[in-house]
């Protein structure tokens, strides 16, 4: 069972040369085969291209290269549509970019090449990264593992989906409103949204510049923290990126949380929460305090305001950023009379239901005579809900919540209703509001049928290394990061 | 949403819809727009606008000529290109 290991493990069997690095991408790829026709996470795959870099791995090793040096040598890690990965499509699961091959890769992509990685795959994704659970993609809908009537969630429900079910070791997606932790949530891995700035976006295709970073998604605490050590970092090629050392994420999970106090949001504590999240979730806080931390209560007197902040700063940002989709410089084009006629039909044509209701909503709170009274508002009441965050850090380390509010819901249930839809993003959007960092780890399952529920960790600005020692001494002490989906589950119909 | 008119909107976002379209959109809009309301009621007396939650500065990088994508490869997704350049319908008569 070579694709269930985690990373490292599975750089521990590789440095004692008990596989090589071509045997792993051959482990990813054969349950690709088994299982992708129905879970549907992958876009494409270029196997030739991953077997070419999987074998430069292995002459890296076979030459003395090891884990020291490069710590993912030879694993094998996909990427959300929405990175630019040289010589591969790139689509942001949209037709508008019709035939579009990346000129160049992402600082991320490069980042994880240097480390020693075998970069593969093009994992499906909301159209433009807007939705919670691939269902706005135009090419595919991923199902989740756990049980495939049901969806992974989204953006990045393909990253999450094809961690949990073994088709790659650990997968790199985007976050701007929650769309590595719910998802990670509701497939049972873990996804880890950074601190605003601290992650390159250079290569990442734009949706909400001021809350977009990028995330690692794996199947262990310990995973995610070497994952994001490798992907953080300032780059010149970003301008928001912050010029500010990276820690070792690796040495600050110690296992002991004594010392350390954990914040619970009174206004969380509200109605419309599944009984069996509630239950997993206070579970998870008993056990987090018979650890040694100290729980107190904090509030967050605006969360009530987040969503809709969210949707008018998140769609302001997206109608400016895909203004760029212009059927001129690339992807598909729709002929018209004049620029400007070519212009609204392509985009007509190539844009999905969410992005065009997103795109005109972000238009009209930023057109003459509104933007006062939505945009502007709603990045004053944003310092009103980032300030409620840096209060409540000055008494507490960390914050939990549960990620989603449900488990993983049914293919189709919210697709008619776009606001029950935003909703579902409660517990997920302050902290990109904020600018701090979160992360989803599993933290039980429903009863019946059995489907994963996830504990969202907030963290201060740049204060991952106290985020993962929490996550990681919660994960050891509990076994839910083990427990795998059924292959029976996700084996395709033959 | 009364003073919500879809079309105008649809027109200054520069997205052609269907009449089809035009209909369910604007009817989900108006129920978005309907929640968004809700921010009307947020005390933000004195509060300064937040852009980015890390505010950087004046972020510059010396003004110097490096490599960057050919003329090929820059054109290289173009939906029509000709002599080196990208083709759009006519502007000027």
């Amino acid at each position: 069972m070579l694709h269930r290991l985690t990373i490292s493990e599975l750089t521990r069997r590789i440095a004692r040369r008990e596989c090589s690095a071509v045997e792993a991408l051959e482990a990813c790829l054969a349950q690709i085969d088994r299982v992708d026709g129905q879970l549907r996470a992958f876009l494409s795959v270029d196997r030739e291209d991953a077997r070419a870099q999987a074998m430069a791995a292995d002459k890296e090793i076979a030459a003395g290269g090891s884990a020291v040096e490069k710590p993912l040598l030879g694993v094998p890690i996909a990427l959300k549509d929405v990175l630019a990965h040289k010589g591969q499509p790139l689509n942001c699961g949209s037709r508008i970019l019709g035939k579009f091959v990346s000129p160049y890769d992402a600082t991320v992509v490069t980042k994880l090449k240097d480390a020693g990685a075998v970069v593969f795959g093009r994992l499906n994704m909301d159209e433009f990264a807007m939705g919670s659970s691939t269902e706005n993609s135009a090419f595919q809908t991923t199902l989740n593992p756990w049980d495939t009537t049901r969806i992974p969630g989204g953006s990045s429900g393909g990253c999450a989906a094809s961690v949990s079910a073994g088709e790659c070791f650990a997968s790199i997606g985007s976050d701007t409103g929650g769309s590595i932790r719910q998802p990670a949530a509701l497939c049972g891995c873990v996804g880890v949204k950074p601190t605003y700035g601290r992650v390159s976006r250079f290569g990442l295709v734009a949706f909400a510049s001021s809350l977009d970073q990028i995330g690692p998604f794996t199947r262990d605490v310990r995973d995610a923290a070497l994952l994001t050590q490798v992907l953080s970092g300032y780059d010149r090629r970003d301008s928001t990126s912050i010029p500010q050392a990276v820690p070792s994420y690796i040495e600050s999970l110690t296992g002991d949380l004594r010392g350390m106090k954990i914040g619970l949001v009174k206004e969380f504590m509200v109605g419309g929460l599944d009984p069996a999240v509630d239950e997993a979730v206070t579970a998870a806080v008993r056990k987090i305090q018979s650890l040694g931390a100290e729980v107190v209560e904090v509030s967050l007197p605006h969360s009530e305001y987040a969503v809709a902040t969210y949707y008018i700063i998140a769609t302001a940002e997206a109608s400016s950023n895909l203004a760029r989709f212009d059927g001129i410089r690339y992807g598909a084009r729709v002929d018209g009379a004049d620029p400007m006629e070519l212009n609204s039909r392509t985009r007509g044509a190539g844009f999905g239901p969410e992005v065009k209701r997103r795109i005109i909503l972000g238009t009209y709170v930023l057109s003459s005579g509104y933007y006062d009274a939505y945009y502007l508002r709603a990045q004053k009441v944003r310092t009103l809900i980032r300030n409620d965050f840096l209060k409540a850090f000055e008494k507490v380390d960390a914050i939990v919540s549960p990620t989603t509010p449900t488990a993983a819901f049914k293919v189709g249930e919210k697709a008619a209703d776009p606001l029950q839809m935003y909703l579902s993003d409660i517990f997920t959007i302050s902290c990109n509001l904020s600018g701090i960092c979160g992360m989803s780890v599993p933290c039980g399952f429903t009863a019946s049928p059995k489907l994963p529920i996830g504990l969202q960790i907030l963290g201060k600005p740049f204060g991952e290394k106290t985020m993962f020692r929490l996550a990681h001494a919660y994960e050891q002490s509990t076994g839910w990061h083990r427990e795998w989906c059924p292959e029976s589950e996700i084996a395709n119909a033959s | 949403m009364s003073d919500f008119n879809i079309n105008y909107v649809a027109k200054l976002a520069r997205i052609t819809l269907s009449p089809d379209e035009e209909q369910r959109l604007g009817a989900q809009l108006g129920h978005i727009l309907g929640y968004i309301e809700k921010l009307k009621s947020a005390d933000v007396t004195g509060v300064e606008p937040t852009a980015h939650a890390f505010p950087l500065v004046n972020v510059t990088r010396p003004d110097v000529v490096e490599i960057s994508l050919t003329n090929e490869e820059a054109l290289r997704n173009a939906p029509a290109h000709a002599g080196g350049l990208f083709v759009v319908p006519k502007i000027l008569e």
